[in-house]
């Protein structure tokens, strides 16, 4: 299934957010977001990954 | 000291965490500042997120997530969201920019954005112009706080508009006020905090200072210079001389 990841193109057999996040080797400091929606934690196990998804995700970084 | 939220920090001097030479120095800046507000971002994650939130959470400091770099209500709100699961802060720094080059805010995307975080249990620090109106309406869209801009983002050029921002804080007496971008040098932060600002947050005025941790103490003396001064009602100005030295008593000696 191809899907984008933060804005790169990515291959992935994961079914759920959840499983992405561990199949890509993310830590525990993130957040998420599919197709420009927000998805908290607790629904990251219950969330699809489906073809052609956007997902984002992000980590505390630098900022004024 | 000022209080936000309900919550009263440590220091008028709010510092931002980004562009400086290295991470060891960023913490030397915020130690030699006594900042008690640090402000944040969020980026796609390529590793480093968890290291750079263990400095921060060593500096002993509350964090201010921003929105930095949103253009839209919803990229704004989704953005908000992250970070407020993500640093366990109700607390935003809501930008929503309008121009490019300036990086002037869209104020009318800010309200709205404003009035749905709100909503939502956040509690808005909007990075805002000096607009009487604007501000007003960000108030009744539930922010406790204003943040106007002193002129664009890194450009540290002062307060461009020292009257404008009088006015906000003549209008809005009870409204904790930020000076929030363009603060170049420590006059800079004085002066608002003369004009009776409660705290000024800045970035790159420390973080690109040749000495960092020097620049921070310097900002965060002025900061409390321009408080004292303006807790001790500052003479007013006048156009002709008056001497100071008493004239009775002068020697004549023509």
């Amino acid at each position: 299934m191809n899907i984008t990841l933060n804005g790169a193109a990515r291959q992935t057999a994961a079914a759920t957010l959840a499983d992405l996040l561990t199949e890509q080797g993310f830590g525990q400091k993130v957040a998420t977001a599919r197709n420009g929606d927000f998805v908290p934690v607790p629904l990251r196990a219950t969330t699809p990954v489906t073809e052609g998804d956007r997902i984002e995700v992000v980590a505390p970084m630098q900022g004024g | 000291m000022p209080v936000f939220y309900g919550v009263e920090v440590s220091s008028a001097l709010m510092l931002g965490t980004a562009q400086y030479p290295s991470p060891a120095i960023m913490a030397q800046a915020f130690r030699a500042s006594g900042a008690g507000i640090a402000t944040v971002s969020l980026r796609r994650e390529q590793g480093g997120g968890q290291a750079f939130w263990d400095l921060i959470a060593g500096l002993g400091v509350r964090v201010l997530p921003n929105t930095a770099g949103c253009h839209t209500v919803k990229e704004a709100v989704t953005t908000a969201h992250m970070a407020r699961e993500l640093f366990g802060t109700p607390w935003i720094k809501l930008e929503v920019i309008g121009h490019t080059d300036t990086l002037q805010p869209d104020v009318v995307a800010l309200i709205e954005a404003a009035r749905i975080l709100t909503a939502e249990g956040f509690e808005v620090f909007p990075y805002c112009t000096e607009d009487l109106t604007i501000c007003g309406r960000l108030l009744d869209a539930g922010c406790q706080v204003l943040m106007p801009w002193g002129a664009p983002i890194g450009s540290g050029r002062g307060l461009n508009n020292p009257f404008g921002l009088r006015s906000l804080r003549a209008q809005f007496p009870d409204v904790p006020l930020v000076v929030d971008a363009g603060i170049g040098l420590p006059s800079h932060a004085a002066q608002a905090m003369e004009l009776g600002f409660d705290a000024v947050l800045l970035n790159t005025a420390v973080a690109r200072a040749g000495d960092p941790a020097a620049m921070a103490r310097a900002m965060a003396r002025a900061i409390e210079a321009g408080r004292e001064a303006y807790l001790a009602d500052p003479m007013e100005p006048r156009d002709m001389a008056a001497p100071s030295t008493p004239l009775i008593g002068k020697a004549f000696l023509t």
